[in-house]
């Protein structure tokens, strides 16, 4: 324990006394920098057109389409859709844009999300920038106190995240519909939210949460042969979880753009049938 | 492909001082960069230390860092440069150093006797274990450890931050507590001892932020953060944050 008769601790790191004495903090001669700064760069830039359109509080529905940040709607401002998903519990009360009630649980989901919090740690963060260079902050406590402990809830946003991605799939099936609401019919959106649904669910059962609800938390896999089946195609899943997490990222953006572009009149949905 | 002069800067000193110093050297077809330590030592600084052993990605001893990366020497193939490049060899970064490119991995050692080791099953003798391979199958994995002391050397707790070594066990330990905690005969529960709650309030596994950098560089390419620190998180959160699986467990007072 320190007193105040010893001199005080100097937390160098790399620079140690007692290790090699090299000057560089790193010496790392391939472009490290480049991996944290495009995934920096793509969050940002998924940050300030989602912060937009859940505030924007406008243009998210084109029957049959409704845009996956303002689904399921829960308050009584939102947009009547026919068959859709409206649900006030929200009532008069609540002012503001719809989608922030929503918004909550996916976004939960992915800020403490195993890989999220990679990408965020070394984009934002600096907390390794990349691997053997040195990281600018003096201490670090990791994710032992508040607020980031907090990651550990990271399970129940998973348990939140596979409600909405059903009521996503419901909205897509929705999709299946013409401008009038007749079924039957399909056009580029519904395509788009088919993609779209596909990733999303891909990225949510991918979890690593859900890869330890299935079956990672056993011991004995040979007494659960249907919850180790499960935990192995789980496991191929997560293997691909970063990718998943981005393409994800990228459909649920562009299916919310897509039915901005058909509301607001600056794109006509092409019909295919 | 022919034989070619390759520069080198390599560290050279020991704890009160050192720096890198610059050597050419000669390349051939095939070689990998312990070969061009040991040409250094043969033809131009017979005095530099370097541990080695196997010379085959076995024994975990020739670790350096390679143009600042955390590398096996042996496993470096010097194809994997350009013939203009300057390579930069250095002792490893987190650790003591003793002499030129060996350290001091003591920090290692002192943590592996942390780790509470293998509890046998009650009532088996040694011999008669039996567990199927499907059950086992994991623990296998983080059994491929070298114990290079990569992943330890890369990690930023520890790398970048001293004072946290008391604390942190590092990635290698954490993995060794999976490997017992997912053994299907490790009977540690028994006695008393929850290796899932120790990994957090004992080994520092509160300390990771999952970034990866323990699976980069491991030489056996085992997915250290996935399938070891990762569940072993989840295994922390089932005993200290999570009240439903807690409550599920003093119902069914059932283990998988």
């Amino acid at each position: 324990m320190a007193t105040g008769t010893e001199p005080p601790q100097v937390h160098k790191g790399v620079h140690e006394a007692t290790r090699a004495a090299i000057g560089p903090r790193h010496l790392r001669t391939d472009r490290w920098w480049l991996a944290p700064a495009l995934t920096a760069a793509g969050l940002l830039a998924f940050i300030v057109y989602s912060t937009w359109r859940a505030f924007a509080n406008a243009d998210y529905y084109a029957a049959p389409y409704v845009s996956p940040f303002y689904s399921p709607c829960l308050a009584e401002n939102c947009e009547p859709m026919r068959s859709g998903p409206n649900w006030e519990i929200f009532g008069s009360w609540w002012g503001l844009s719809p989608a922030l009630l929503i918004l909550i649980f996916p976004l939960g989901f992915r800020l403490t999300c195993y890989y999220y919090r990679k990408a965020y740690y070394r984009g934002f963060w600096a907390s390794p920038p990349a691997c053997a260079v040195a990281e600018p902050h003096k201490k670090y406590s990791g994710e032992t106190r508040f607020p980031l402990i907090m990651q550990n809830i990271h399970r129940y946003f998973f348990y939140a995240a596979v409600p909405v991605a059903g009521i996503l799939t419901y909205d897509t099936v929705l999709a299946f519909r013409d401008e009038h609401y007749e079924w039957g019919h399909m056009g580029l959106g519904t395509l788009v939210f088919l993609v779209n649904i596909v990733l999303i669910w891909a990225y949510t059962i991918s979890c690593h949460s859900c890869r330890h609800i299935i079956g990672g938390r056993l011991r004995h896999f040979s007494k659960h042969p249907v919850r180790y089946r499960l935990w192995g195609w789980v496991g191929k899943l997560n293997a691909r979880h970063m990718q998943l997490a981005w393409a994800s990222l990228f459909s649920v953006a562009l299916a919310d753009l897509y039915v901005y572009l058909v509301a607001s009149g600056a794109f006509d949905d092409p019909r295919l049938f | 492909m022919s034989a070619y002069q390759a520069r080198f800067k390599v560290w050279r000193g020991d704890r009160s001082g050192g720096g890198l110093e610059d050597f050419t050297v000669e390349v051939n077809d095939g070689e990998v960069v312990l070969d061009i330590i040991h040409r250094l030592q043969a033809t131009q600084a017979s005095d530099l230390a370097v541990r080695w052993n196997c010379k085959a990605g076995k024994c975990g001893s020739c670790s350096a860092e390679i143009n600042g990366r955390p590398r096996l020497m042996c496993m470096t193939r010097m194809s994997v440069f350009t013939r203009d490049e300057t390579i930069t060899v250095t002792p490893l970064r987190a650790f003591p150093v003793v002499r030129d490119l060996v350290t001091d991995v003591s920090f290692n050692y002192e943590k592996a006797r942390e780790i509470p080791s293998f509890v046998p099953p009650p009532g088996v003798a040694a011999g008669e274990y039996r567990m199927q391979q499907m059950d086992v199958e994991r623990s296998q994995e983080f059994r491929k450890c070298i114990e290079c002391f990569l992943c330890q050397d890369t990690c930023h707790v520890v790398r970048d931050h001293e004072e946290n070594k008391e604390a942190f066990a590092g990635p290698r330990f954490l993995m060794r507590i999976a490997e017992l905690d997912m053994h299907p005969l490790d009977s540690a529960s028994g006695t008393g001892l929850d290796r899932r709650t120790t990994a957090q309030d004992e080994h520092g596994l509160g300390y990771c932020n999952i970034t990866k950098c323990c699976t980069e560089v491991c030489p056996e390419g085992i997915k250290i953060t996935d399938n070891a620190l990762i569940p072993m998180k989840e295994r922390a959160a089932d005993r200290k944050y999570d009240p439903l699986v807690w409550l599920g467990n003093k119902i069914r007072r059932r283990e998988g």
